[in-house]
């Protein structure tokens, strides 16, 4: 924590950036905190129940636009912002990348190369919770299945915290708000629901870190981060771990493997 | 008249390939399930996922989706897309208990209108076999009037 | 006839009370747990009903305000239109039971967004044929703040009967005809309280945060002011509040249409989207967050107030409870007041 701290003040004395995003104490877990000064620095925290994306301030521009800008970032943050520079969302000048660990140690990264020689020298942190409710569902059978994601998704009143926790979701128009044609039925039901989870994972396809916010930030606790979970293993088996910049629906191998199309 | 179910199906294909093969099987006089209701794209790669869906929403019983064979693209890599496209679609459907036996995929060339054919048969009794899809349509029938009206429906769901 | 309208009622008899109002044919609408949540239902047997929370997830408001409505359909024909409009008559009675004093006085602001300048018949027609039995909070989080915005843990406002876990039995406070009526039918179930069932030592202890007169008057000359991009930097701009909301009525105008023939709906919405404001020029009112949690917080505790005489909050906390970022309501109002 306080490796963090003075990191920070000493970056806003010797000006090098405007804005620091961290996590501060917050009502019953840490929140994220938006640091303009040297002083604010001292109310800096990171652990294991720092929870969310803060990668998704990255690309608002209301808050990040013009200003030099720091961020304490997790794992999953980490591969998010990896993410988001092959997609040209962000831009490295403007950027001061401080991967946090949950021990509090801060490392400094100065390139995309840095940050993606890290990931993948690191083991992602484990899931077994969500290795162990995605086995139980694999397990079922469809009509389970069925029965399992239509009670949980007709809960839903469509108030779009999984995308708004997104880093990933940054597009100024989303699928849902699209009218012409109407793809998805703007009111809560169980259909629509599903729609609209179908597409938002399928617009995650390979470009999710698995960091599981959409999940946390639901307010009505539906697991709508297993479907993302569920997806990027999925992407992991048949595709493996991407080493270009391509994303993995906009780019093929002659000799991709299935064996339902015939 | 039989009181056979009869599924609809609705079948998206692209112009090149599939959509001309099946034009062969139909100049060749070889007789197919009339089932099908074919929708034509300039490729396999302007097959949107939401297309698949909104044919079950709007009480397709099946869906078929075919194009060109592998390297036989008319715009060269379009049907490689969409195969890395339906793999990943596919496997979140069946994740979430959408019944992916009622999506038959294939590659159909120009020439194959036999195949075509069979594809269409085979899919029509593989359908007859599984039924209407009424645990897809009654999600749709749902028309959020009220909570309690929601609670009905899930009910009637599960029933 | 209704003054000092008390008795009381044994958890049995509590349980019988409810399945004969099942059983008379009223629909019921309380609270179930599922896991670490807990969420209204609509159920036919009371076994499922739970107690043990200190907040659902959701209000009640859906039952008055459902989250997506018909309000009318329509047939083309031959460039002629037939309209059906708004049919009250397949709404049933309904209970709602277990909701907390917060819950109940969230309809007053409802009611009044709702009947402020043409009374809304959906929202009236649905209000009309609900019974409310609340439950007084004997206990409460660091999200609540009821007694910051004129309730309480006992608050009778907009209940119709009004239940206290007293030690061992339930006081019962009849507040409205509706409430007599709904005791009356069912007379057995209940006891004659005795001398001295003491209301307030049973209730949670709720401090309060701030003085809402204070807020709404330090809001009025605010609008301009500098907290609201400090307040909201962290907002994500979801919807998570307003939809949990007790108070909150925005919805959205949307079309069901196939073919010939549609409906039209209403659901809910937030102002909080930045989709809210957005013009069909491309301009948008509101373009940046903090203009809309601005509009969020002035909506509720100054314009509401002076138009309506009522706060557009309970207390509930619920928003608080439910934001992925921690957007806590009473922190920031209290920074403010």
């Amino acid at each position: 924590m306080r490796e963090l701290q003075d990191t920070v003040k000493a970056l806003f004395d010797k000006g090098e950036i405007d804005l620091f995003i961290g996590y501060e104490k917050g009502t019953r877990t840490p929140r994220p905190f938006f640091v303009h000064k040297a002083e604010d620095a001292e109310n800096l925290i990171f652990d294991a129940a720092c929870s969310g994306n803060l990668a998704v301030y990255l690309t608002r521009k209301d808050l990040t636009g013009g200003k030099k800008t720091g961020i304490s970032a997790s794992y999953y943050a980490l591969k998010s912002i990896a993410q988001l520079f092959d997609e040209n969302q962000l831009k490295a000048e403007n950027l001061r990348i401080f991967g946090v660990s949950e021990e509090g140690s801060v490392q400094f990264f100065d390139s995309v190369a840095a940050i993606k020689q890290h990931l993948s020298a690191t083991p992602p942190p484990a899931k077994p919770d969500e290795d162990e409710l995605v086995g139980k569902i694999n397990a079922m059978t469809a009509s389970e299945r069925w029965k399992f994601w239509s009670d949980e998704l007709s809960k839903c009143f469509k108030c779009y915290a999984c995308r708004a926790a997104c880093p990933m979701c940054y597009c100024t128009k989303c699928i849902v708000e699209v009218n012409r044609p109407q793809w998805i039925q703007p009111w809560a039901s169980t259909l629509s629901n599903m729609e609209w989870q179908i597409n938002r994972v399928m617009h995650l396809a390979g470009r999710c870190s698995d960091c599981g916010s959409c999940g946390t930030a639901c307010p009505l606790g539906i697991p709508v981060h297993l479907l993302t979970h569920k997806m990027s293993e999925t992407v992991k088996e048949h595709f493996g771990v991407s080493e270009t910049k391509e994303n993995v629906l906009s780019t093929f191998k002659p000799d991709d493997k299935e064996n339902f199309i015939h | 008249m039989s009181n056979e179910f009869e599924p609809k199906v609705v079948a998206f294909v692209c112009n090149w390939c599939t959509y001309t093969g099946a034009d062969l099987t139909g100049t060749s006089r070889i007789k197919y399930a009339s089932n099908v209701k074919i929708i034509r794209f300039p490729c396999t790669g302007r097959i949107d996922f939401m297309l698949l869906l909104k044919a079950f929403a709007n009480g397709s019983d099946g869906v078929i989706v075919s194009g060109c064979h592998p390297n036989d693209c008319h715009y060269t890599s379009g049907n490689f897309h969409a195969r890395r496209r339906w793999m990943l679609f596919r496997n979140l459907l069946d994740f979430l208990g959408i019944d992916i036996r009622r999506i038959r995929f294939a590659w159909v060339s120009a020439a194959e209108g036999a195949k075509w054919a069979e594809v269409v048969n085979e899919t029509v009794a593989q359908l007859k076999d599984l039924g209407p899809y009424t645990e897809y349509q009654k999600a749709t029938e749902f028309l959020v009037a009220n909570e309690n009206e929601l609670t009905e429906e899930m009910e009637a769901n599960h029933a | 006839m209704i003054h000092n309208n008390c008795l009381q009622i044994t958890d049995k008899g509590l349980k019988d009370w409810l399945a004969k109002i099942i059983a008379g044919g009223k629909q019921l609408y309380a609270p179930v747990r599922e896991g670490d949540k807990t969420a209204f239902k609509w159920l036919d047997s009371v076994a499922e009903i739970s107690m043990e929370h200190i907040q659902t997830t959701q209000s009640a408001k859906a039952v008055a305000f459902p989250r997506a409505e018909k309000l009318f359909s329509y047939q083309k024909e031959k460039g002629a239109v037939t309209l059906q409009d708004y049919n009250p008559d397949n709404l049933s009675e309904t209970v709602i039971f277990g909701l907390h004093p917060c819950d109940a006085a969230g309809f007053r602001p409802l009611g009044s967004i709702f009947n402020w300048d043409t009374p809304d018949k959906p929202y009236n027609e649905r209000r009309k044929r609900m019974t409310l039995i609340t439950v007084s909070c004997t206990k409460s989080d660091e999200f609540c703040f009821c007694t910051s915005v004129n309730g309480g843990p006992g608050n009778t406002e907009g209940s119709d009967i009004l239940l206290t876990p007293l030690k061992k039995d339930y006081l019962v406070e009849i507040i409205t005809e509706k409430g007599q009526k709904l005791v009356e039918a069912y007379q057995s179930c209940f006891d004659t309280p005795p001398e001295n069932s003491d209301k307030e030592a049973c209730l949670a202890k709720v401090p309060v945060r701030f003085s809402p007169e204070e807020v709404s008057r330090k809001l009025s000359g605010m609008f301009e002011s500098k907290v609201w991009e400090t307040q909201s930097e962290r907002c994500l701009g979801c919807g998570a509040c307003a939809f949990v909301c007790p108070a909150c009525a925005c919805f959205d105008i949307q079309e069901n249409s196939k073919g010939n023939s549609g409906d039209r709906l209403r659901c809910w919405d937030s102002c909080g989207f930045s989709l809210f404001t957005l013009h069909t020029s491309g301009h948008n009112p509101r373009s940046t967050q903090s203009q809309r949690w601005r509009q969020r917080l002035m909506h509720k505790f100054s314009y509401m107030p002076d138009r309506l005489s009522v706060i557009g909050c309970t207390g509930c906390g619920r928003c608080s409870r439910a934001c992925p970022v921690d957007m806590n309501i009473a922190e920031h109002l209290a920074d403010i007041g």
